[in-house]
């Protein structure tokens, strides 16, 4: 059954109870009167008392009793309510009365006795619904042994109300049982603890009315039964006794202890208030907010937690000074610090040890024309580092005590592992970016080599290379610059990321664009040197080896912008060897003079002859005792496997150099090509 | 992994770099050489014989100053570089843009 209609069926019982208590009770008052037996025994209108009496229990258990906020202040202002609306009630009655004095009609008893009733019934209303809204406060924040004594005194009620049924009169006794259970029971008044001060005087003022209510409904009874003495059945006034006592002194418990609560209150506030803000600054991080709203918050707290008159951070964000104030100007600030420039003694804004967090306390009491007389300085200290400082300032002399100071190092401290943190996950999200970046250089970069080379009619070509898990910064491609002449380039990007990729996508356009018109590679580089020169910034170059091919002369002419030396293999002679032209890389010297730099060179090959150019990957790679792999080792494998075509030296060459590193991941960027004469 | 330490002595200025140059630890070399500048010695001795790396990075850093020092009319001269870094100098075509020489008594020769 929902709550909804339990109250319904709670309520329409009341009703129906109350209405044949009335008629019951006014049969046995006739009865009394007259001679005449209607046959109804004077326990009836008490069967029905007690039925009335439960079912507004369970009405106002379920009504008020299941409602789950514990807006304290809701629950005294249903009591009210009740109260007020009985109350009215009741006193048109007695107006009625009043109005009606000395008539026949208001004085006959059975008119008494409904009139009587009525007030009965709104008395009891008003009392359980009081009982149901203690019984909450009183189980706030409950204990076990609590509730089991709670429990026992519902019984002792319960007992109290029913033992109107026992022939012999015990109830007196049961009185003096339910009493001392009222007694301690009443003493539980945690709920005041959590009222703020305004609402402790709510709560006050309604308390008041409840006590006045029931007070005025019981000597509103007790005047009419001692009036009307055939008024004594029905009703078991131990039980209504022993409720209002009970009802009556929680009301005067709480009043009391709300009462002497009242000069702390702002104390209790103020330390929960510290709570939530100190939870606001450990949430911050969570949540999206900024470096500068965190400050906001700290400046705040730190200003309610001491009470302080004034405040003001300063802090470097992102290397710019940032200030926030509260109620003081910046001239004020000034002058503050410049008086402690300009007197003896250490300097309250400047700490030796930003490492050690220690705080300046100072007076400010001779300085004149600034309405602050005591001062406390924190350093705000991230990563052990002191990157600013929190002043607060009171108009009292003194004004801060250790206890305020302690709070507002707390909050002090909270706030910077708050920024701390808020600055790591920034770093991370920029980390998370950086690499996001790098991913699509890696894309672009790899869209840059070619497919395929273009072998000759007479070499063949073979080319490996691969970027170290950054991107990297590699680059080489062919052209076929007409039938008989291939131009062939070999580069590295100086820096790394997405800078290299565009300077590389760069050399790519200065390759495809110069190669075409079949220049000498003197003439090339110059060109290139100029080009690329405007895009790189002062401390990139580009390193690059020229080749062309001339399948006719069957001659290589080449020039080298500061890359590795290139590797020549003789097939007549078994012999390798580096060429040692001179070369300067690209965009070292911005001007007309970077052709005295450079110097091309001319050779003739014959079949079986190799073209080695590779990166500096491949001489620079180590092994794990730190040894290079070096240009001696290159040589020798060269000079070891040159009898194999092209495709396998290449896999000769990776191989050893995997072997050599004793890994397959290499740090840098590393890329071969092999060239073969038929 | 480095290590910079500048030498003030009469006359010239010597930068002491020990340790390996690459990528991130060149911005320490780059910092150290931008004051070095600043100050206006009439000559800057680098003194190379603890360095035992130098990526492109480093080298980039050294390039990057040849303009400033030429129109400042600062002299600076590198010595004591190993037989390895000397190449990686040699080969980018370093060796001839700076003044390289082996010890530092060639090195203040060339100064007078």
């Amino acid at each position: 059954m929902s709550a909804k209609s339990i109250i319904r069926i709670a309520l329409a019982l009341a009703i129906l109870a109350w209405l044949a208590m009335v008629a019951t009770d006014m049969v046995v008052i006739f009865d009394l009167r007259n001679p005449v037996n209607m046959g109804i025994e004077p326990q009836v209108p008490n069967i029905f008392f007690v039925i009335y009496v439960l079912a507004v229990f369970v009405f106002y258990k379920y009504r008020i009793g299941a409602a789950q906020s514990d807006n304290f202040i809701d629950l005294l202002w249903k009591i009210f309510i009740t109260g007020l609306l009985t109350t009215i009630v009741s006193l048109a009655l007695t107006g009625v009365d009043v109005v009606l004095g000395g008539t026949h009609l208001i004085s006959h008893p059975l008119v008494v006795d409904v009139l009587y009733l009525i007030r009965l019934g709104l008395l009891l209303a008003f009392a359980i619904s009081t009982f149901v809204v203690w019984k909450r406060l009183i189980l706030y924040q409950k204990s076990k042994l609590l509730l089991r004594g709670w429990m026992v005194f519902e019984y002792l009620l319960l007992a109290t109300l029913l033992s109107i049924f026992v022939p012999f009169d015990f109830t007196r006794y049961l009185f003096f049982v339910v009493l001392p259970f009222a007694v301690v029971l009443s003493g539980n008044m945690k709920w005041v603890a959590f009222l703020s001060f305004k609402q402790k005087w709510k709560s006050l003022l309604l308390l008041v009315l409840t006590l006045l209510y029931l007070i005025y409904f019981y000597v509103n009874i007790s005047e009419i039964r001692g009036t009307h003495p055939y008024l004594q059945v029905p009703g078991n006034m131990q039980f209504v006794l022993s409720l209002l006592v009970f009802t009556a002194l929680y009301a005067v418990f709480s009043l009391l202890v709300i009462l002497f609560n009242l000069p702390t209150s702002s104390v209790f506030e103020q330390k929960l208030e510290e709570v939530v803000n100190f939870q606001r600054l450990s949430q911050s991080v969570q949540t999206e907010q900024s470096e500068s709203q965190i400050y906001n918050i700290l400046l705040n707290s730190a200003v309610r937690a001491t009470q302080a008159d004034a405040a003001w951070i300063e802090v470097k964000i992102n290397d710019k000074e940032k200030m926030f104030r509260h109620h003081i100007g910046s001239e004020t600030i000034m002058n503050i610090k410049n008086y402690f420039k300009n007197s003896k003694g250490n300097d309250p804004f400047i700490f030796d040890h930003p490492e050690r967090p220690v705080r300046h306390a100072r007076s400010l009491r001779k300085l004149r024309g600034v309405p602050f007389a005591s001062m406390v300085v924190f350093p705000l200290v991230m990563s052990g580092e002191q990157t600013g400082l929190i002043v607060l300032l009171k108009e009292l002399r003194e004004g801060f005590n250790r206890d305020l100071i302690d709070i507002a190092q707390t909050f002090v401290n909270q706030a910077c592992i708050s920024v701390e943190g808020f600055r790591l996950m920034a770093e991370a999200l920029a980390t998370e970016r950086y690499k996001e970046e790098l991913k699509i250089a890696q894309r672009v970069q790899r869209q840059l080599l070619p497919a395929a080379l273009h072998g000759g009619p007479d070499f063949e070509i073979a080319a490996f290379s691969q970027a170290a898990d950054e991107v990297g910064g590699d680059y080489y491609d062919t052209f076929q610059i007409n039938e008989h002449q291939t131009a062939l380039i070999i580069g590295d990007v100086s820096g790394k990321g997405t800078s290299a990729a565009f300077h590389m996508s760069q050399m790519r356009g200065i390759f495809h664009g110069l190669a075409q018109m079949n220049l000498p590679p003197e003439e090339f580089l110059l060109r290139a040197n100029r080009a690329i020169s405007s895009g790189l910034d002062k401390t990139s170059f580009i390193t690059i080896s020229y080749y062309v091919i001339d399948s006719a002369a069957r001659q290589v002419t080449f020039a080298r912008a500061g890359h590795c030396p290139t590797l020549y293999y003789n097939y007549e002679t078994g012999k390798a060897s580096y060429f040692t032209n001179k070369g300067l890389g690209l965009g070292m010297v911005r001007n007309k003079q970077y052709k005295n730099y450079i110097q091309s060179r001319t050779f003739s090959y014959k079949p079986g002859d190799i073209l080695l150019l590779y990166t500096d990957g491949i001489t620079e790679a180590r092994n794990r005792q730190g040894e290079e792999f070096g240009y001696e080792r290159l040589l020798k494998l060269v000079e070891k496997h040159a009898g194999l075509p092209a495709h396998d030296i290449r896999q000769q060459l990776i191989d050893a150099l995997y072997e050599f590193c004793g890994h397959r991941e290499l740090d840098d960027d590393y890329t071969v090509i092999i060239v073969k004469f038929k | 992994m480095v290590d910079i330490q500048t030498i003030r002595d009469d006359g010239y200025t010597v930068l002491k770099i020990q340790g390996e140059v690459d990528a991130s630890s060149s911005i320490q070399l780059d910092e150290a050489l931008a004051e070095l500048i600043a100050a206006q010695p009439p000559a800057i001795l680098v003194d190379c014989t603890g360095l035992q790396y130098i990526s492109s990075a480093g080298l980039g850093v050294f390039m990057s100053y040849i303009e400033e020092l030429d129109s400042k009319q600062i002299k600076m001269v590198l010595f004591g570089l190993s037989d390895k870094v000397r190449h990686v100098f040699d080969i980018l075509g370093l060796d001839q843009l700076l003044q390289l020489v082996d010890s530092q008594e060639e090195a203040k020769a060339l100064l007078t």
